[in-house]
């Protein structure tokens, strides 16, 4: 047949080869900005791209976190019910001269591992489809955020807490350095590490992965783990950020992070994907959101343009394929 | 005679980037005949049949139906035509019936529009079903139906389209003996009623019961077409590889060394009972047997897959507690499943990925992967076992079948097994790469791996092993030497009494 058999079967540059890939969206991006900048010159100044940076870090992490479940071939719905969880716990504890800012930090992102290691049990012990399973914990932390809680916000903050979510080094917002440290160390997990290989195997074939000896559950609740953490840790910031633990913050959430991670080819299906096009998709949505505020489209319109590119960008993404 | 030509294809060709698929190929089919069609993987066989149900268009060339020229945009052409086809992997709605089944698409209705006329589907569905000679009931979910019923009902489904051109693809490939012959009944009583049959297959012994033409393809071209009866086994492998191959190799020299895997009364309920033997270092042990008599259940337990419920396993004398693939690892037996697709491959990772995932060990520093390595490494795996690849990089779904089943037992043989378990290891897989794959096996064997090979191909089983285990019902039945065997004898073996 056709097949020309090279004695020295070589890795390609795979980062070459994985360029067209993003290339469309990378393109989308650069349309965007320019036309932006044209229509509305305000959109590169300084404050406005620190201002872009941040409104882009919570969805970012969270995005980031739930590439993990995708790429093993879940879903977790229960990631805005988390944030609202965690930053009202964190919260709890960040009151002036009550501890270490590190407290209600780790606090928060130890919550947030905890329910994800429950979700994952549900899916691994007990089979229930990863839907389902955090469909209930999406109910059931929302609950808890509002019994700990007591249906208020948890207000009265330290100034070292709150620190975190409002203050700038060199010029670029903390907050926005946590979703960079999360993001690069997340990628690297996903491309260096044995662990990292293992979720995509699990996520392109469950049965060849355990053939193979990989332990499939425990790989699984690593991601259901991993993802709540990152879920646990976006809803530190965001109570950092907004001084207050709420607990009917951070509805919706959950799809807007699924969003940026589809839109930057992280299968549904499971075992494609990555950080980079996620922190892409993010970058997309929030520069749809940026703009759209400085076009002055009032609010209501801009969820409608909104659900329209997320369906027009996985739309051209699959047309590529065929 | 022309009135019994039914279907005449004049000079298709058909490209595919980088390569000429089907190249000037002619090829007449008769009512009430069986047409074998047969080639190596990758001679055209599919296009051609993907060109004649409508999948691909031809890039030049004529199809007659009937002594009309007919152009074909997709399969529900081709099916109003009259041409259904048999597909190799068959994929029935499961939760629905056997009636449903057959009637998918063209269901008969009543009183409204779009309710559907269920009495008269069920009848029809049984008139259908007796008219194959064999009993079915047409509400039965096709979900409790084994490969070989389910097959049935989509040859039934055909005759509900009023077919008059059935194309199958490799029918047999997941049938036992038993369901082979009930195939062959069926085939003859298709051709009793004039119904032209296109058989693709790679099986020698099938072809030359089966059919009354044969022709061959070979690169994409038509090399000939014969009469069943002039043509012998020797000529046509001849034909098919384009050079002559040695039919029956011998079987490898016997030097059996130490026990290396004992298996003592393992039982599994439904599957096996009191399964003992014994597996030597050296030595190739074949597994013969039908569908369904516990082989593949056997191997599944012994790798960790579905590990058994009773019985123990000794590995070099010791007894190994294997609940999971990776115990079966740690204890030095990989298995290459008889489903690539299910167990085997990851598809959407790379050879190279597919290569290292079951011993990512040896391509790590602590944690983090040494991706150099990992390249060194699979590469080293690729030309061992002459995996044909442009790139280490390409996803292993665009590989050839043959050489996903040599990625697959790289794999294995990459966390340096001392036992490989092998549940049919040329199922699906062409003539050339098959003869690749048992020399492969030999020199593994020499090496010093204990193989124990499940096979339903009776020839592969007789020339390969150096001893022949029978399992028939869950139980093994006979042990025998391949010098004194026969097909005959291993069969009468394995057939239920």
């Amino acid at each position: 047949m056709g097949h020309a058999q090279l004695n020295e079967p070589r890795s390609d540059n795979s980062t070459l080869r994985r360029l067209p890939h993003q290339w469309g969206l990378i393109l989308a991006l650069v349309i965007i900005c320019t036309a932006l900048s044209i229509a509305r010159p305000v959109f590169l100044t300084i404050p406005n791209l620190v201002n872009l940076i941040r409104q882009i870090s919570i969805n970012g992490i969270l995005a980031v976190g739930v590439t993990y479940v995708l790429l093993t071939g879940g879903v977790d719905l229960s990631l805005g019910s988390l944030v609202a969880l965690t930053g009202v716990i964190a919260a709890s504890f960040a009151h002036p001269e009550q501890y270490p800012p590190a407290v209600p930090v780790l606090l928060g992102v130890l919550a947030g591992a905890a329910c994800g290691a429950v979700s994952g049990c549900v899916i691994t012990k007990g089979r229930v489809a990863p839907f389902v399973a955090t469909l209930g914990m999406m109910t059931a932390a929302r609950g808890l955020a509002l019994v700990l809680s007591g249906g208020r916000p948890v207000s009265n903050l330290s100034r070292e807490f709150t620190w975190m979510g409002s203050r700038d080094v060199a010029g670029i917002p903390i907050l926005s350095l946590i979703f960079f440290c999360v993001a690069l160390a997340s990628h690297v997990f996903l491309n260096n590490f044995k662990l990292g290989r293992y979720i995509y195997a699990v996520g392109g074939n469950e049965n060849a992965a355990r053939t193979s000896g990989i332990n499939v559950n425990a790989i699984k609740m690593l991601a259901y783990t991993a993802c709540a953490s990152l879920a646990g840790l976006a809803g530190v910031v965001l109570a950092s950020r907004i001084t207050t633990g709420q607990p009917n913050a951070g509805v919706g959430y959950e799809l807007d992070a699924i969003a940026a991670a589809v839109i930057g080819g992280t299968s549904l299906s499971g075992g494609v994907g990555g950080v980079g096009g996620t922190i892409l998709g993010a970058l997309l949505m929030g520069l749809i959101n940026n703009g759209l505020d400085l076009l002055n489209v009032p609010s209501y319109y801009q969820q409608i343009v909104k659900g329209a590119i997320i369906v027009g960008a996985v739309w051209m993404d699959r047309s590529r394929e065929r | 005679m022309e009135s019994d030509l039914i279907l005449q294809i004049r000079n298709l060709s058909k490209s595919f980037p980088g390569v000429k698929a089907l190249d000037d190929v002619s090829l007449d089919v008769e009512r009430g005949r069986v047409h074998a069609v047969t080639g190596e993987n990758g001679a055209g066989k599919s296009t051609l049949m993907k060109v004649l149900i409508g999948v691909h268009a031809p890039a030049s060339g004529q199809i007659l139906f009937k002594g009309r020229s007919i152009r074909l945009r997709n399969p529900h052409d081709a099916l109003r035509m009259g041409i259904s086809m048999i597909h190799q992997e068959l994929l029935p709605f499961r939760d629905l019936t056997v009636a449903e089944n057959i009637w998918m698409g063209q269901e008969p209705t009543r009183w409204l529009p779009g309710w559907l006329d269920k009495p008269a589907m069920n009848r029809g569905a049984r008139r259908l079903l007796e008219r194959l000679g064999v009993r079915l009931s047409p509400v039965t979910k096709m979900r409790e139906l084994g490969v070989a019923e389910t097959q049935t009902v989509e040859i039934a489904k055909a005759l509900a389209c009023r077919a008059e051109v059935i194309i199958m693809d490799e029918p047999s490939s997941a049938l036992s003996g038993r369901e082979v012959e009930a195939l062959f009944d069926v085939i003859r009583e298709l051709k009793r009623r004039g119904v032209a049959v296109l058989y693709i297959s790679h099986k020698m012994d099938e072809i030359f019961r089966v059919s009354d033409t044969i022709t061959v393809l070979r690169d994409g071209c038509h090399v000939a077409t014969m009469g069943t009866g002039e043509m012998d086994e020797n000529r046509l492998i001849a034909l098919m590889v384009g050079r002559p191959l040695d039919a029956a190799p011998p079987p490898a020299a016997v030097n059996r060394g130490d026990v290396v895997l004992e298996v003592r009364e393992l039982t599994k309920a439904g599957a096996f009972r009191g399964v003992s033997f014994a597996l030597r270092r050296g030595e190739i042990l074949g597994l013969a047997g039908l569908l369904g008599a516990g082989r593949t259940s056997l191997v599944s337990a012994i790798s960790g897959l579905t590990p058994a419920e009773a019985g123990e396993i000794r590995v070099g004398g010791r007894v190994a507690r294997i609940r999971t693939p990776g115990d079966a690892i740690a204890h030095g037996i990989a298995i290459v499943s008889e489903d690539r697709k299910q167990y085997g491959l990851v598809p959407t990772m790379s050879v190279k990925h597919n290569i290292t995932l079951a011993s990512l060990a040896k391509c790590c520093r602590g944690w983090f992967l040494d991706k150099r390595a990992e390249n060194r490494i699979a590469g080293e795996q690729i030309r061992a076992f002459s995996i044909k690849v442009p790139s280490l990089d390409r996803r292993v779904t665009f590989l050839s079948g043959g050489n996903q089943q040599k990625v697959v037992i790289a794999k294995a043989l990459l966390a340096d097994p001392a036992i490989l378990l092998l549940d049919e290891p040329t199922r699906g897989i062409d003539i050339g790469a098959k003869a690749e794959i048992y020399a492969m096996m030999r020199r593994l064997a020499r090496d010093g791996k204990a193989i124990l090979m499940v096979s339903s191909e009776m020839a592969e089983v007789l020339s390969l092993s150096d001893r022949i285990l029978v399992m028939r019902e869950g139980r093994i039945s006979a042990e025998l030497s391949p010098e004194n065997a026969t097909q005959e004898e291993i069969m009468k073996w394995a057939m239920p009494s």
